[in-house]
């Protein structure tokens, strides 16, 4: 596209900048369309068409414009959109590059950005205070929420959040380095070069999309007898030749955690018009670097005076970028106000390019002899001790009135554009997050690093190394190598301010902005001083100073010196406000990255999920595992399948997938000592070939895991755990092992995806099985119930067991896990052509509380004993130790009433009991209840005809026979005390 | 203290809000108090508070080693509920609830507590069950909270995805309708207000290196970077540092330090109505009035006094966000941060005597202190000023884990078969 100079703003001067003048862009503002350069900002572009109204504050709703043109921006926060899923609130329009048909929008108006019905506020702005709310909106009692916090709600906030489902997709890469350096500034790039020829590896970080840093505004700078920018263009091209070096642009350094590891942020497709599908819109970068160069120069400070927040007042460094990068104007008539040298070299830009520069004010009586030379040569009027006391401008400055500092001698200047300048703060941001502390500079009025807490050196502005030729050198030292390289300034600098200017002065009525973005001006902080917040913290906290998006990088020293000035502290003992990551707001769907859906937790299946899924079943989410819940034939809903399964597992048989238990190969010659420990029961006595119910209880006492172990030899055990309980048991028994029992010699292995596990219970379960299983006699005299063996089955080397969780005659079938579906599927041709079913986990857990087998988590909750669980027969009375054993001695874990696991049925069958529901003596007492347990598992037997429940109930096990209240919501439920078996009470069925 | 009101401000708008005064004390300390409590936080000062207001003891300092709500009151996520399932913690954050419900009027200090409703997501049959405990024992107690169906909990929060297909979809909720939110630094700020202005000295800048013992075992005073101060009684409050603190005593209490990480996003206009939390992903969210998601996590892997914390931590709970609310995930993280919690054994506090005559505790709170200041801090004064705990803190001591009489509100969020 080709466009006009007019077209590409009033404000482009010729031949200034440095975009191609061929390449443009259009984007739309608020509804209306603009062309811009390829290359330009948002802010750039809009300058360009003379547009400084882009936002409203915070607060005030004041109008505001352009203030910077980096990302310490406060008041230029867009609203930025390629289409209706990718809308972005709150960027800025100094990072945000224009691409073609984008689509930007104002925030935090309304109806329209110059008729803002939100100014209102302003007018009432002696009532908003700092902290006004604190003292307010107390009565009456409820209209704080009802009332008047949705009001504030309304109020507060700047951008809209998207409603859409974000489109785009993030990605994250995991890298090492030698050497990281945040910042291509020249001493970003010094300090590269530097270290890149000793052959170390290299990242080289920088957030703009070109590097050059300040190089970026300052035009006089010469480096290597070359203009300073294009010596950069030319260093970096030379570093990404390197292969030991990666440049990253347009990425930020947002965290600087521990031990060298960094976050970085890189924007890959916010600048394109036209990104292909399979590029990630951003990219988080994780890097563990050996050492890092700090190199991220500085922030130059605004003016802290009155009505210093109108739109064309901005700082006399981003007006200088915008002229000499963007070859944009910020205004024809341009004031001035600085206490620093570096904004005459603004004026002295503008001037050439045929600005009109109104006055340069400047606060101080003696500025630099060389820049007082150049105005003057320049034909520029130099004001020295005064200061600009106030402006005025509805949506826009239009003059800026001038006195003698003291007050005398006021006047009136036309300007349609005021560049300001207090000096230049160190970011020192990253250094602060590494944990390194800070020292004041009494002379620059500044924080520097001084003590570092990790391996890394700042280097540059953000060192306070003025000096151009000092910084090479420093940046030189710091990359490790050797270089000849020499730079020049076009002037040397001094000055600088921290605090309220003159003009702000002591008056508490104007509004003299410290922080932009949330109103805070200098009498916020005066106040919250009076009202005793003597604390940077409390200052910050009470005013909201430094909280807002840009999280202080302008506010922060202006605040602080107030602050000080008030208290009549130095700066030093006031404190500064701890430096948090992220430097600057980092998506959240960058730190996602693909831990979205499936890959945010992985999903775990079991060797035979595909072929239930082809049964027909539904699954359950137990832990990370998805179970098959119950498998409903044509027509059955969930009731009746499980109906069906529980019958047929009664009456004929079942199969189940249990391979999701946890395993645990416990090898060695001490693993039976070993689990003497960690079990309540006993394990030296159990045989080879035979298998034991065990307890594990924690050292306070209380149950923590069961399953069933099987002794495959001497020094092999076949531990299983429960489902959620795997990690955790192998992590405990790791945890003894390693830290109370490291004498003994023993191997813990993780083996619950080693095995698919096929339980078959039921009458026929030994018909089922019997023709596939090899080498051994699973008649019931050679293979009794709990019974262990390693044999074949059906040629696949396999661990058979005879256990039973249905109180059936059972078998559990152990095949590699690659073999589970083959094994599975001839089982279960077998078993369906005897009538068998398939069952799942609803019917596991019906046809296991029929029998009051306990599920540890659901049953117990961990308050639980074994005692308590009705599980005390496997707790050892001759064992001297074992984890829990003095736990269990403990006063109240013996005490009588305890609440024990019993029984309950319900006087009417049919009414199945909810699970959780609490258990009463007195369903008719007062509130708050005395209660004596709850329900843990309630259901539906088929086999009983009738419900069945478990029930933990102070000292339940007297209170057999007794009747009990269980009060619902909407009914009380009255119920028996049983004990809790309900179903084959003799027990003979397991044994057939 | 000159009473806070919208004709105070109308007075002060007037003159520039020249007449503000200071809004707590920065005294030099006397030689002695009749009660130090060391830590000013929410439960400090507001034990301070009701010490002077509710038993005429006056003669007390507070003693913090940085500045006022500087630790875990300034770092929390804010959230504000007694929806707890054992007897012992329904009584005290129920208690506190109570007393939040009027808080901002007690203190006349508008500490913005906002009943917006605690959402607790269920994701899975064990969720279910573990919350209809809840729900059930709470109505039998007298404590508001109730069941909603996934469609139930959609309309009350229209952010979050009810869909069959994510990674863990949502089978029901719960809602304590009371439940909310309220302003952190307000709490601490109101009570050191209302407590300076009954008499209390508030001492920042002063940390406490020893505890000085007499004859007999009892407490004598302090030693401070400011020297030493004398106390017929002391109690603890330190959040993350009370093990520090006690060990200054000779006492071991059963605590494990470990950082927790928060975070909050950019300032956005009203998008998220109310306090949704999730066990099974480990998340929770809301959004602050002044239009910032604040988001916190589970704690650290490791047991540490830095008040920092991994990325990766921060990155698994956005995970666990933007999959709850995939409408976030262009939403920016603007600040991040952590705080020290002090754990115990059994997830629940410790609030009663030690063996030290005249010494009490009040730590243990964990991930859950914010939530009960103004009731523990009600009930810690009782302790001290009575020597002996109020009826509804009388299972929180110390010695609960020597009987072995837990309060197991971890186990109640056992994991599943």
């Amino acid at each position: 596209m080709s466009a006009s100079a007019r077209d590409l703003g009033a404000f482009r001067i010729k031949d200034a900048g440095r975009h191609t003048p061929a390449r443009t862009a259009r984007f739309t503002f608020d509804g209306k369309t603009y062309t811009a350069m390829e290359g330009d900002t948002v802010a750039s572009a809009l300058l360009a068409h003379g547009v400084h109204l882009v936002g409203r504050s915070f607060k005030y709703h004041r109008p505001r414009g352009i203030l910077s043109a980096g990302p310490e921006e406060p008041n230029a926060l867009l609203d930025v959109s390629r289409d209706a899923g990718r809308r972005q609130p709150n960027v800025r329009a100094t990072v945000q590059e224009v691409f073609d048909g984008v689509r930007i929008a104002s925030q935090n108006r309304w109806p329209s950005l110059k008729h803002d019905v939100g100014a209102f506020n302003d007018l009432l702005s002696p009532f908003f205070a700092a902290g006004f709310y604190y003292k307010t909106f107390m009565w009456p009692k409820e209209a704080w929420h009802k009332l008047y916090e949705p009001f504030i709600r309304r109020a507060a906030g700047l951008g809209e959040a998207p409603k859409e489902e974000d489109p785009d997709h993030y990605t994250s890469r995991y890298a090492h380095c030698d050497v990281l350096i945040a910042g291509a500034g020249v001493a970003g790039l010094t300090a590269a070069l530097s270290a890149a020829a000793t052959g170390v590896s290299v990242f080289l970080v920088d957030e703009q999309p070109e590097v050059g840093g300040a190089l970026h505004f300052d035009a006089g700078t010469t480096i290597d007898g070359q203009n300073g920018y294009e010596w950069a263009q030319a260093a970096v091209a030379r570093l990404k030749a390197m292969p030991n070096v990666t440049v990253l642009t347009r990425t930020t350094v947002f965290g600087y955690y521990n031990h060298g590891f960094l976050g970085l942020v890189e924007r890959v497709t916010d600048h394109l018009a036209r990104p292909g599908r399979d590029l990630p819109r951003e990219r988080l970068w994780q890097v563990r670097a050996k050492r890092v160069v700090l190199a991220t120069g500085s922030i130059e400070r605004h003016m802290v005076f009155a009505n210093n927040d109108r739109p064309g007042i901005m700082l006399a460094s981003a007006a200088r970028t915008f002229l000499n990068h963007h070859g944009v104007a910020v205004g024809r008539q341009v004031g001035v106000y600085t206490a620093h040298d570096s904004a005459y070299e603004a004026a002295f830009d503008l001037k050439r390019a045929g600005v009109s520069i109104a006055a340069i004010v400047d606060c101080r009586s003696h500025p630099g002899d060389a820049v007082l030379a150049e105005a003057r040569a320049l034909g520029i009027d130099v004001l020295t001790g005064h200061s600009v006391i106030n402006t005025s401008g509805r949506l826009r400055v239009s003059s800026m009135t001038v006195a003698r500092n003291g007050g005398s001698n006021a006047r009136k200047i036309a300007v349609d554009a005021l560049i300001v300048s207090a000096g230049w703060t160190p970011s020192v941001h990253l250094f602060s997050q590494s944990r390194g502390k800070l020292r004041f500079d009494e002379q620059n009025q500044r924080f520097l690093p001084d003590i570092y807490a990790q391996d890394c050196v700042s280097v540059g502005a953000c060192n306070g190394t003025d000096d151009l030729s000092d910084l090479i050198d420093e940046a030189i030292a710091a990359g490790g190598g050797t270089l000849a390289l020499t730079g020049e300034n076009s002037f040397e600098w001094t000055g600088g301010m921290i605090g309220a200017a003159e003009g702000a002065g002591p008056d508490t009525v104007v509004k003299a902005f410290v922080d932009f973005q949330h109103d805070v001006t200098a009498k916020d902080i005066r106040l919250a001083v009076r009202e005793g917040m003597h604390s940077i913290e409390h200052i910050k906290r009470f005013t909201t100073n430094g909280m807002a998006s840009d999280q202080g990088k302008l506010s922060n020293m202006h605040g602080l010196a107030i602050a000080a000035e008030m208290l009549g502290r130095p700066i030093p003992k006031v404190g500064l406000t701890t430096f948090r990551a992220p430097y600057t707001p980092v998506t959240y769907g960058t730190l996602v990255g693909h831990s979205r859906g499936d890959l945010f937790d992985p999903a775990r299946k079991t060797p035979m999920h595909a072929l239930e899924a082809a049964e027909g079943a539904e699954f359950e989410d137990v832990g990370n595992w998805k179970r098959a819940w119950y498998f409903p034939k044509r027509g059955e809903d969930m009731h009746a399948a499980v109906n069906r399964e529980c019958r047929t597992v009664r009456d004929v048989a079942g199969v189940f997938d249990a391979s999701t238990l946890g395993k645990i190969e416990v090898v060695g010659p001490d693993a039976a000592q070993f689990l003497n420990l960690l079990y309540t029961n006993a394990w030296d006595t159990l045989k080879p070939g035979k298998c034991r119910y065990g307890i594990m209880t924690r050292e306070d006492g209380f149950v923590y895991d069961d399953g069933v172990v099987g002794r495959l030899a001497e020094d092999r055990f076949h531990v299983t755990t429960t489902t959620g309980g795997a990690p955790r048991v192998l992590h405990h028994m790791e945890d003894y092992l390693q830290t109370e029992f490291p004498h003994l010699k023993v191997w813990l292995t993780s083996t619950t995806e080693q095995w698919a596990v096929i339980a078959v219970q039921g009458p026929k379960a030994r018909e089922i099985i019997q023709p596939f299983v090899e080498g051994i006699d699973i008649s019931n005299e050679a293979f009794p119930h709990m019974s262990v063996a390693e044999c074949t089955v059906m040629g696949v080397p396999s661990r058979l067991f005879r256990m039973s969780f249905t109180g059936e005659l059972g078998f559990e079938v152990n095949v590699p896990a690659d073999y589970g579906p083959a094994v599975w599927k001839a089982i279960w041709e077998r078993a369906e052509s005897m009538g068998a079913c398939l069952y799942g986990t609803e019917t596991m857990h019906v046809l296991r509380a029929e029998k009051g087998y306990i599920i540890v988590g659901q049953d117990t909750d961990g308050t639980v004993t074994p005692d308590d669980a009705a599980l005390g027969w496997a707790v050892s009375k001759k064992k001297t130790d074992y984890v829990g054993i003095r736990g269990l001695k403990r006063p109240d874990l013996v005490r009588d009433g305890r609440k024990q696991l019993v029984g309950l049925l319900t006087k009417s069958p049919d009414v199945v009991l909810e699970e959780g529901g609490q258990i009463v003596a007195d369903p008719n007492q007062p509130k708050p209840m005395t209660m004596l347990g709850h329900v843990t598992s309630a259901y539906w037997s088929e086999n009983c005809g009738r419900s069945i429940a478990l029930a933990l109930v102070a000292g339940g096990r007297s209170l057999v026979g007794k009747t009990l209240y269980v009060p619902l919501k909407d009914q009380t439920i009255e119920v028996e005390v049983t004990d809790m078996v309900f179903f084959d009470k003799e027990g003979g069925r397991i044994h057939g | 203290m000159r009473k806070y009101s919208i004709f105070a401000i109308a007075r002060e708008a007037m003159r520039a809000h020249k007449g503000w005064e200071a809004q707590w004390n920065s005294p030099e300390p006397r030689s002695s108090y009749d009660v130090i409590i060391i830590g000013a936080g929410g439960h400090g000062l507001g034990a301070a508070y009701y010490l002077a207001k509710e038993h005429g003891i006056t003669n007390v300092a507070v003693i913090e080693k940085g500045w006022l709500g500087g630790g875990n009151t300034g770092r929390n996520t804010t959230i504000i509920r007694s929806n707890y399932l054992y007897e012992e913690s329904m009584d005290i954050y129920e208690h506190s609830l109570k007393l939040w419900e009027g808080l901002s009027q007690e203190l006349n200090y508008n500490v913005m507590y906002s009943p917006r409703g605690v959402m607790m997501l269920s994701h899975n049959v064990h969720d279910q069950q573990s919350f209809k405990r809840h729900i059930n024992a709470h109505r039998l107690y007298g404590i508001d909270n109730e069941w909603l169906t996934p469609e139930q909990a959609k309309a009350y929060c229209p952010p979050l995805d009810i869909s069959k297909t994510a990674r863990y979809p949502i089978n029901g909720a719960t809602l304590q309708r009371r439940g909310g939110t309220a302003r952190h630094d307000a709490v601490a700020w109101g009570y050191a207000r209302a407590a300076s202005d009954r008499g209390v000295h508030v001492i920042q800048n002063s940390e406490v290196t020893g505890i000085r013992r007499g004859p007999n075992g009892e407490v004598q005073g302090v030693e401070t970077t400011r020297g030493f101060i004398g106390a017929k009684k002391i109690g603890v409050s330190a959040a993350g540092h009370s093990s520090v603190v006690m060990e200054m005593a000779g006492v071991r209490v059963p605590l494990h330090s470990t950082p927790l990480q928060a975070l909050v996003s950019e300032p956005l206009k009203p998008i998220f109505p109310c306090v949704v939390m999730s066990n099974t992903v480990h998340a929770y969210i809301s959004q602050s009035d002044k239009g910032e998601l604040v988001i916190g996590a589970g704690t650290d892997q490791y047991n540490s006094y830095s008040q920092t914390g991994g990325l990766q931590i921060i990155t698994h709970t956005l995970d666990a966000i933007c999959e709850l609310f995939p409408i976030f995930r262009r939403v920016k993280m603007m600040r991040q941060w952590g705080g020290i919690t002090d754990n115990t054994p059994d997830r629940s506090p410790i609030q009663g005597v030690t063996p030290v005559p005249g010494l009490f505790v009040n730590c243990g709170w964990g991930t859950g202190g914010f939530k009960a200041t103004p009731g523990s801090a009600n009930l810690f004064a009782h302790l001290i000023a009575r020597g002996e705990p109020h009826r509804l803190a009388s299972g929180l001591t110390l010695d609960r884990f020597r009987t072995g009489r837990l309060i197991d509100e971890a186990a109640a969020a056992a994991v599943a078969h």
